[in-house]
């Protein structure tokens, strides 16, 4: 593997990363993080749309017009959010319940338009597709992390199996409401941004 | 690079079709399994109104379990469970129909229901041996037996449709449990017509007097005055909680599966 390649895969998990650096997808981030599973789900779903779509876009990147390039991208997508979302829906009936409206809205998650636009339109397909997949990595990283801190810390389980035994159940542990809430994963998303810039100080702005 | 006219025309043509035939492709190929998990789901529903299961509970056993329930066809006017194929009726169908159908009366209008069909459908859940099924010790609490009528329920909330089911005892006077498996309300506010602790305000309300006449209700959330049959409404939601109210008085009522549950209860 050349050091190029590696870059391409490396970047967007760290200093590139989708959620924590470019804060791109940060809707779904919030709305899919209340458990580990329905986060593994829609990482799954968001890495199939993500390197297909820029594996076709960049198959197709010198026939595209320029005049058209944005809703031909577009197009793309949306076929492909609306493939997985029945494909959910067929398989995985309960967990396509639980995310509900958000795998129809990969459609308008910045990172696939993103990624589509910048990186998959002047680069060959074997490229974006690995970069496709270190970017839907990266956004999942982050999710998964996030939906496991929320459902251990949250319900006191973590997949559906109870880690810490809950007070209203007879054990110890006191369930922290503010995870099962929304703005848990905002201080969580903000705490991993927090950690991210006192590790790599490269990445503050000059104040 | 530039392209001319003619090449952007066809290619946005030919874009489009490919794109509309894998997307009818996806879903005509998918079609049968998605139908045989929304039946499954359905079914989920009618156990967890009638309180057999819970929600994280496997679809083995909601099958094995549905078994043991039987649907049947009743003539609405008559309340007479009449002989035929369950799986035949369609009642969303045959409510479109003006033959076989008729129209609701007017106070329920805000139900969107419009019209309720002249053959609807019921289950009567009889299971036995419940513990056994679930593999659980003889002298765990849960129930054993679980008899009860579970009534399908439906009518517009505050985003649109909402379908589910109200279980009753066999006598149909008392409400034994209440789901709904399809709706569009807010999350967190309507919404929480899903959520347990609110479902679990429901079994022991009498849903219906002496006289048959529905006086179940929801109301105003901390306003309840009669506890023995009304049930605190949801807050920041109450035309929510004020539908499944009407929904309830509509399809309980003299126009819904009154005369069916008088023949249960015996009132005249």
């Amino acid at each position: 593997m050349d050091n190029e390649t590696k870059e391409v895969l490396k970047d967007p998990m760290l200093i590139k990363n989708p959620i924590t650096i470019q804060v791109l997808g940060i809707c779904s981030a919030l709305a899919v993080t209340t458990q580990l599973k329905p986060a593994l789900v829609m990482t799954a779903a968001l890495t199939a749309v993500l390197v297909c779509s820029n594996t076709i876009i960049s198959l197709l990147r010198n026939k595209i017009p320029g005049s058209i390039r944005i809703i031909t991208q577009l197009a793309i997508i949306a076929s492909l959010v609306i493939v997985a979302d029945q494909v959910l829906q067929a398989f995985a009936f309960d967990v396509a319940r639980s995310l509900s409206v958000f795998v129809g809205l990969i459609i308008t998650n910045c990172i696939v338009m993103g990624r589509a636009e910048a990186f998959a339109m002047a680069n060959p397909p074997g490229k974006a597709a690995l970069d496709g997949l270190a970017n839907s990595l990266g956004y999942g990283l982050i999710l998964v992390t996030v939906g496991a801190f929320r459902e251990l810390f949250g319900s006191g389980k973590l997949l559906g199996h109870t880690i810490l035994e809950r007070a209203a159940d007879g054990g110890w542990y006191v369930p922290n409401g503010l995870m099962v809430l929304a703005p848990g994963a905002f201080f969580l998303i903000g705490f991993f941004i927090w950690i991210q810039r006192t590790l790599t100080p490269s990445l503050n702005e000059e104040a | 690079m530039e392209f001319s006219n003619k090449y952007i025309m066809g290619f946005t043509l030919i874009l489009c079709l490919v794109c509309a035939l894998g997307v009818s492709a996806t879903a005509v190929g998918l079609k049968p399994l998605q139908d045989k998990n929304k039946l499954l789901f359905k079914q989920k529903n009618v156990l967890l109104a009638a309180g057999a299961i819970d929600e994280g509970d496997s679809n083995e056993l909601v099958a094995q379990l549905f078994e043991q329930i039987t649907q049947v066809i009743i003539e609405r006017e008559t309340g007479k469970v009449v002989e035929g194929d369950p799986e035949s009726i369609d009642t969303i169908k045959l409510s479109k129909d003006s033959s076989t159908s008729e129209p609701i009366p007017s106070e329920f209008r805000r139900t969107m229901v419009k019209r309720i069909s002249h053959q609807v459908l019921a289950y009567e859940v009889n299971i036995k041996g419940l513990k056994k099924i679930k593999g659980l010790a003889a002298d765990h609490e849960s129930p054993d037996t679980i008899e009860c009528l579970v009534i399908p329920i439906r009518g517009n909330g505050l985003w649109g449709p909402m379908f589910g089911f109200i279980a009753l005892s066999p006598d149909g006077k008392t409400v034994r449990g209440i789901t709904y498996y399809q709706h569009k309300e807010t999350p967190g506010l309507g919404g929480e017509v899903d959520n347990p602790s609110w479902k679990a305000l429901w079994p022991g309300k009498v849903a219906l007097d002496d006289t048959g006449k529905p006086v179940i209700s929801v109301v105003k959330a901390g306003a309840v005055q009669n506890p023995e049959f009304e049930v605190d409404g949801m807050s920041g939601a109450t035309i929510t909680s004020k539908s499944v109210s009407n929904m309830l008085h509509l399809w309980l009522g003299d126009a819904g599966f009154g005369p069916y549950l008088k023949t249960k209860s015996g009132a005249q």
